[in-house]
């Protein structure tokens, strides 16, 4: 039985189980509603919740140990030679089998055919023990929470006792995110620390991942110096800031005191289809028009640019941040009182010197947290640097140039390599902790700092 | 006295106030403009970023929704089909097409007698047309034996030729067409026998090398089944962990904990969900690779905190009044919000997620890392097959060398943008028709 | 029908419809409106107002809310322009020169008709920018020793200098209340204006600052016109010469402040001043 066959079948018993608990409790008082605790359809849904919750328990747990515990049995009827394989080359034997059970790439080999339909016939057992077990302890559970329903059984605060729980357990799923990155990352990069120094991957000035792909020169020293990544993915970002943020403030700023009720109806949202144009969209747009075009630019002003110059990425990526800019500081310089303009303009200021010298300033902390929310952004933004930046880490500061950036190379580390233990894959995780790191101070700062400017005019 | 003076002075200097600022009113009105202006040209920048975005997206996908065909005079030769004369399917099914059409291209072209020459004359057919020939006799049996007129689609070079998109004015030597295959073609459209039609194959088919045959629909239900992960995960607990942070939990340091986290979690870049995904879902629960379920739950990941920060601020919205009125008449806590608060703040949490789904409709970087990059032929069928998405599908043919791909990644992305305008603007319409103001 | 017929009339205005009681007029008047009504979008909210204000002289506007005193009161330094959907016709001169002449520039207006405003509303600068402001943008000092004389007279004059000396550089946010509304009044002085709107200056102020706020009134009168608009009618008994009283849109009645609060001539400033209502 398919697993999504029983989820089906355990949801029909558990409506089932809400029809029974609620027949039962309705039974109990001979149709008087009035006489029971709490209403017949909380009787049901506690009946339903004893049917569903304890067999849907056992499916994850169950799905959560399947695989090793067959992997485990097959293992051991594994001739000699392959049961004293290290744990990777067990872990692509494994592979091979599974593939040859789906009948992915080809025939089984002739000597795994035994192993193979063992296999088969393992998981098929597996599978309809679990069907078994699950829908059993589904009736069981109806059959006793029905056993319990009495008229003064609190069926009403047990339901949402339980609601409760998953209502918090849901709000605690966000805290195990942020939990399962720092661990996951952390966990890699110590890994990767312990064959590439520290020191060596934050101050070093060469990158080059590719040579330690031979096996004799693991972790060879210098090969991982991280430097020319930063200072690309900072070049990069900020282009896109010097692009974004003069032309989305001035937007907003148009759009804000200047633009027309029925201007910045139509403009505003047009504008924020930019935010909302998918970043591989982006990358497309700057990897076959604007970096072509900035070259052939060059080329006739007699520049040679390179064909995945940074300046190409970092405008697209500019564009991209536009609205990020735009919507924030328009929000920012809404929120600055009436009071303040008047003021300026009772003095007889003109408009750009009311915006210019009272109104910007009273918003710059929430612009400035803007923009540090949208450099977060343009650091940790990866589609448009992997089409349209270059892969060499190039140490240098000129925009004409290709250079590479942090997210480029957690990808094209990460990106078809199945080998988990080299340190070409661990380096990604390492990057990806410095990626993490960076963006989360940027956060939080910039979220401190809005915060606190929201509070100020509330 | 001292007050006299002091008054006359006073007005004078009023006279000479006036004076000052009325001469500098030429200078302020000036920078007044251009301030304006500036605001302006730069909001005309932004929708003009737009304009060029799209404008060179659908100036380039336009092409790729026709694709071109050429008839040939097939013989459905029995000695080549069926030499043992079985007449099975099965048999029939593993025949050698390909003899076909080279048979009918040599009686086309019977001046051409070099090796070479021959097999770029072959070359002009896309592999697929062999697939096309097995299809027709499949649905027509008899036609074995028999010979007929039959549209075979060309290979993607040809394609571009056909729709103008290889100069034929630039030297032999730089382009992919040899003059001579230009001379064959240029005499097969003389003919007749060249047409552009619909591309259905770009809608139906997976993934493939060659970009005649390549199509999205692969990809599609890649999308289709991680996006139904992403909203059957992060919808419900996305709105119940919104509902306990804003109508039950206590305020304290705890939430304040949570409240920061989530807010930041919006903001981590999505790369790192990425990565999250491989190390846990992959490698430690052992969940298969390149799969719908896993990118749905890396995504369930990612858009969680937009949801549960869009539906705060729908509870939020929710007057107070309604909470008192429910409780004041002796509902639970739990009653008050899933009978009152709940419907009203519905809405509001839709648009929400809606914009929610859409961003993850149009994620590509953390699918990197779990894999769902690999070429993948076969249209999924369930969430463990391996697939690819058609974000991330956009981003392997924008990497191809192939001419034929430029094209048909501007149609993908125009096929992505048009779910993308349907979700938001039916978020735009939700929001417009339901939600209610206090 | 615009003017209820009961209205006794005594003014000498030679219009058709008076409406209003008392004399209108003053000798060598600074700022004349004739006839001045003003619309938001459907809403009449001033109706055909005629009313002069006179040199050196303090004049209350008072009414029960939304009588339109606050809206004419923007009227006369044309702040309403910042409304969207309001509209002002009539006549409003400014020393014989209409204020809503077309082509007219609101900057130079508005350095000659100063306003303080309800709420005290500096800018989140120091003490010395917020005084600096209005003589930067005007240019009015040609170097840093004139502009710092300027922000010296100016907080002198409005009874701030003595408290604040030491702290020119803090931010003006900083300031009590009625620190704040003092250093607003000294910024607009600061431009050397011939007439100060004030609205409603005091009603965010404890009773002390009042006080101070309203003694500085009286200082200023020496210098400048002011008009100011107020919901305390003790408040305009102390500090104004004329009162004029507001109700619905329409000016009903104007004379010297004494007459209006011990002899009102017209039924609804009577009831007002009693506080039957308002």
């Amino acid at each position: 039985m398919q697993k999504s066959t029983l989820l089906f079948l355990l949801l029909l018993i558990s409506a089932y189980a809400f029809h029974i608990g609620r027949q039962r409790s309705r039974q109990i008082v001979g149709g008087r509603v009035t006489n029971l605790h709490s209403l017949p359809n909380y009787y049901g849904y506690y009946t339903a919740l004893w049917a569903l919750l304890p067999a849907l328990a056992l499916l994850f747990i169950w799905m959560g140990f399947e695989t090793p515990v067959i992997n485990h049995l097959v293992i051991g009827t594994l001739p000699e030679a392959s049961r004293s394989l290290s744990a990777d080359n067990q872990g692509l034997l494994i592979n091979d089998i599974t593939n040859a059970l789906n009948g992915s790439y080809g025939e089984a080999k002739p000597e795994l055919k035994t192993t193979v339909d063992y296999l088969r016939s393992l998981k098929i057992r597996s599978n309809w023990l679990l069907s078994l077990l699950a829908i059993t302890l589904a009736f069981m559970g109806a059959f006793f929470a029905r056993s319990r329903i009495h008229k003064e059984h609190r069926a009403r605060n047990k339901v949402e006792q339980t609601v409760m729980a998953f209502l918090v357990g849901s709000s605690l799923i966000a805290i195990l995110t942020t939990l399962g990155i720092v661990l996951s990352v952390l966990f890699e990069s110590i890994r990767f620390f312990d064959k590439v120094p520290i020191t060596d991957f934050l101050f070093g000035l060469e990158w080059s991942p590719q040579i330690a792909m031979r096996s004799d020169q693991v972790g060879s020293s210098g090969a991982f110096g991280a430097v020319p990544l930063f200072t690309g993915t900072l070049l990069i970002s900020s282009i896109a800031l010097i692009v974004a943020v003069p032309i989305g403030l001035m937007s907003a700023i148009y759009l804000a005191e200047y633009a027309s009720l029925r201007f910045r109806s139509v403009a505003k949202p047009l504008l924020e289809i930019l935010a909302g144009i998918p970043t591989v969209v982006y990358g497309f747009f700057a990897a076959l028009t604007v970096a072509p075009f900035i070259r052939d630019l060059g080329a006739d002003a007699g520049f040679d640019v390179s064909s995945e110059s940074a300046l190409a990425a970092g405008l697209v990526m500019g564009i991209m941040i536009i609205p990020f800019v735009s919507s924030l500081s328009d929000d920012f310089i809404n929120a600055v009182p009436q009071s303040l303009r008047d003021g300026a303009y009772a003095l007889g200021a003109t408009q750009s010197e009311t915006i210019r010298q009272v109104v910007i300033p009273a918003a710059l902390p929430g612009i400035v947290g803007g923009i540090l929310l949208a450099a977060s952004r343009a650091i940790g933004e990866t589609m448009i640097v992997v089409m349209a930046a270059g892969l060499a880490a190039n140490l240098t500061a000129n925009p004409l140039e290709a250079v590479t950036t942090v997210t480029t190379q957690i990808v094209t580390l990460l990106v078809g390599d199945q080998e988990f233990d080299s340190p070409k894959t661990l380096a990604a995780f390492a990057l990806g902790l410095v990626l993490f790191l960076v963006t989360l101070v940027l956060n939080i700062i910039a979220l401190h700092i809005v915060r606190k400017y929201r509070e100020q005019y509330e | 006295m001292s007050n006299r003076t002091e008054e006359n002075k006073s007005s004078n200097q009023g006279i000479r106030t006036h004076e000052i600022v009325k001469a500098g009113l030429h200078r302020r009105r000036a920078a007044e403009i251009r301030f304006k202006a500036y605001g302006f040209i730069c909001i005309v920048a932004g929708l003009g970023f737009l304009m060029a975005l799209f404008g060179n997206i659908i100036a380039h996908a336009w092409s790729a929704f026709e694709q071109t065909y050429v008839a040939l005079d097939v013989t459905f030769d029995e000695s080549v089909l069926d030499p043992e004369g079985k007449h099975d399917a099965a048999n029939l099914a593993s025949a050698d097409y390909p003899a076909l059409t080279k048979r009918s291209l040599a009686a086309m072209f019977p001046e051409v007698k070099d090796r070479l020459e021959k097999r770029s004359l072959n070359a002009l057919l896309s592999s697929g047309a062999a697939y096309e020939l097995r299809r027709v006799l499949a649905k027509d049996p008899a036609l074995l034996g028999k010979t007929e007129r039959i549209w075979l689609p060309v290979d993607d070079d040809v394609d571009m030729l056909v729709k103008g998109q290889i100069d034929r004015d630039i030297g032999e030597g730089d382009r992919r067409m040899k003059d001579y295959q230009i001379a064959w073609i240029d005499k097969l459209i003389a003919s007749g026998r060249v047409e552009k039609r619909f591309n259905k194959q770009f809608f139906t088919s997976g993934d493939s090398r060659e970009p005649e045959m390549a199509g999205i629909w692969g990809a599609l239900m890649g999308s289709l089944f991680t996006l139904i992960v992403t909203g059957a995960l992060s919808l419900p607990i996305g709105i119940a962990s919104a509902i306990y942070l804003e109508e039950f939990a206590p305020r304290n340091r705890w939430t304040d904990i949570i409240e920061v986290n989530i807010n930041n979690l919006a903001a981590v870049p999505s790369i790192v969900f990425g990565l999250l995904g491989l190390a846990v879902f992959i490698n430690f629960f052992g969940l298969p690779r390149s799969s719908p379920l896993v990118g749905g739950l890396v995504l369930t990941l990612m858009t969680l905190p937009v949801i549960i920060i869009a539906a705060r601020s729908a509870l939020k919205s929710v007057p107070p009044s309604i909470r008192e009125a429910a409780l004041g008449i002796g509902a639970s806590q739990m009653q008050t919000v899933f009978h009152h608060v709940l419907p009203l703040a519905m809405p509001g949490m839709l648009t929400g997620a809606i914009i929610g789904m859409a961003r993850a409709l149009g994620e590509s970087a953390p699918l990197l890392m779990i894999g769902m990059v690999a070429f993948i032929v076969d249209v999924p069928g369930s969430l463990t097959d391996p697939s690819t998405v058609l974000p991330v599908q956009i981003y392997l043919w924008a990497d191809s060398s192939e001419r034929g791909f430029v094209e048909r990644t501007s149609a993908a992305i125009l096929v992505l943008l048009a779910f993308l305008i349907t979700m938001n603007g039916l978020a735009v319409y939700l929001r417009k028709h339901y939600e209610r103001r206090w | 029908m615009r003017h209820p017929e009961n209205i006794p009339t005594s003014a000498s205005f030679s219009r058709d419809h008076i409406q209003t009681v008392g004399n209108i007029f003053v000798k060598d008047a600074r700022i004349e409106c004739r006839s001045v009504d003003v619309f938001y979008g459907e809403k009449h909210a001033i109706q055909d107002v005629s009313l002069d204000v006179g040199r050196n002289e303090v004049i209350a506007l008072i009414g029960p809310s939304g009588c339109g005193k606050s809206t004419f009161l923007r009227c006369l330094n044309r702040m309403n322009d910042t409304i969207p959907g309001c509209r002002v016709s009539g006549e409003i001169k400014l020393d014989g020169q209409d204020i809503y002449a077309e082509g007219l520039d609101v900057v130079p207006l508005r350095a000659q008709v100063g306003m303080v405003f309800q709420k005290p509303n500096p800018f989140p600068k120091s003490i010395f920018e917020n005084v600096a402001y209005g003589p930067r943008i005007h240019g009015l000092a040609s170097n840093k020793l004139e502009l710092e004389e300027i922000v010296e007279k100016s907080l002198r004059r409005a009874g701030l200098w003595e408290e604040v000396k030491d702290y020119l550089r803090h931010p003006g946010t900083g300031l009590s209340g009625g620190q704040q509304q003092r250093l607003c009044i000294a910024r607009t002085i600061a431009v050397n204006p011939e007439v100060i709107l004030m609205d409603e200056p005091c009603s965010a102020l404890d009773p002390i600052a009042t006080a101070k706020i309203e003694q500085l009134m009286d200082d200023l009168r020496e210098h400048y016109t002011i008009a100011i608009v107020t919901h305390s009618m003790q408040q305009a008994a102390r500090v104004s010469q004329r009162t004029a009283y507001f109700h619905l849109g329409k000016l009903i009645e104007v004379g010297e402040t004494a007459q209006i609060f011990t002899d009102p001539r017209h039924q609804l400033t009577e009831d007002y001043i009693t506080g039957r209502f308002g």
